[in-house]
């Protein structure tokens, strides 16, 4: 029987508001996948995840939050990451989940590559709520 | 946090200690532009051991310092990609497009000696 870390059931929320943010919140969105048993592999793929929308964040919103908590299904379990802003939403969101695209002069890789590494993506955006895109990634 | 560069005869070799935020990223590739011309520097080496994440952008800043170096006479070398970043990297669509990669500093240093070897023997 695994011991229950205290923290693993917490929810954590990283305020991303600079470039300095994004090393944060995937430093401690790591942590918490380490912490639920996650392979190095897999934690390297959930902090890549979160640099990538954390970016997007002070990129395209100015700043947001990474809220980072554990998930179960059955006796599986997962982190789930929720990137969200207050920003001016995205206008074509089939268009820029596409592979390839980009508006920042970046490697279009953004959403699609994370898409690409997570199980699940979800992704809200409109011009009055800004952005939330929620992903979840399961442990093998 | 600054990356320490240090010169080591004709090569300069740039080691990042822990996670570099973008400015850091930027800094690196400043100051790298010019040490090469400073110190006329042959080659660069860039090591990456350290480094957890290689996301698309510190990935598209390694492939320009490449390119400007390039640009600048010297050739550059990343080596120390780690094996769960690699994986991590294809996963996430990202590639070094015509960047050199060595396995570690000593490969690294090695490819830089037999790159220039190569060039000075050309007539």
């Amino acid at each position: 029987m695994r011991e229950q870390h205290p923290d693993v059931d917490a929810e954590y929320c990283v305020p991303v508001a600079s470039v300095n943010d994004i090393v944060t919140a995937r430093l401690q969105g790591r942590a918490l996948a380490e912490r639920l048993g996650f392979s190095p592999g897999e934690a390297t793929l959930v902090a890549t995840a979160i640099s990538e929308l954390a970016r997007n964040i002070v990129q395209y919103a100015g700043n947001g939050d990474i809220v980072l908590r554990s998930t179960t299904n059955g006796t599986r379990r997962g982190i789930v990451v929720v990137a969200r802003d207050r920003g001016p939403g995205i206008s074509d969101l089939k268009l820029a989940v596409r592979s390839g695209y980009s508006t920042s002069g970046g490697l279009g890789l953004g959403l699609p590559g994370v898409r690409r590494i997570v199980d699940d993506f979800q992704i809200v955006s409109n011009r009055q709520d800004g952005t939330t895109v929620t992903v979840t990634k399961w442990r093998f | 946090m600054a990356v320490p560069i240090l010169k080591q005869s004709q090569y300069l070799i740039a080691t990042i200690q822990s996670a570099l935020s973008d400015e850091d990223l930027l800094v690196l590739q400043a100051a790298l532009v010019e040490k090469v011309g400073k110190f006329r520097s042959r080659g660069v080496i860039v090591d990456v051991t350290a480094l957890d994440v290689l996301d698309s952008f510190a990935s598209r800043t390694l492939r320009d310092i490449a390119h400007i170096i390039r640009l600048r006479g010297a050739e550059t070398v990343i080596v120390g990609v780690q094996p769960e970043v690699a994986f991590a990297m294809v996963q996430l669509g990202i590639t070094l497009e015509k960047v050199s990669t060595a396995l570690d500093l000593e490969e690294g240093l090695a490819y830089l000696d037999q790159k220039l070897q190569h060039a000075r023997a050309a007539p």
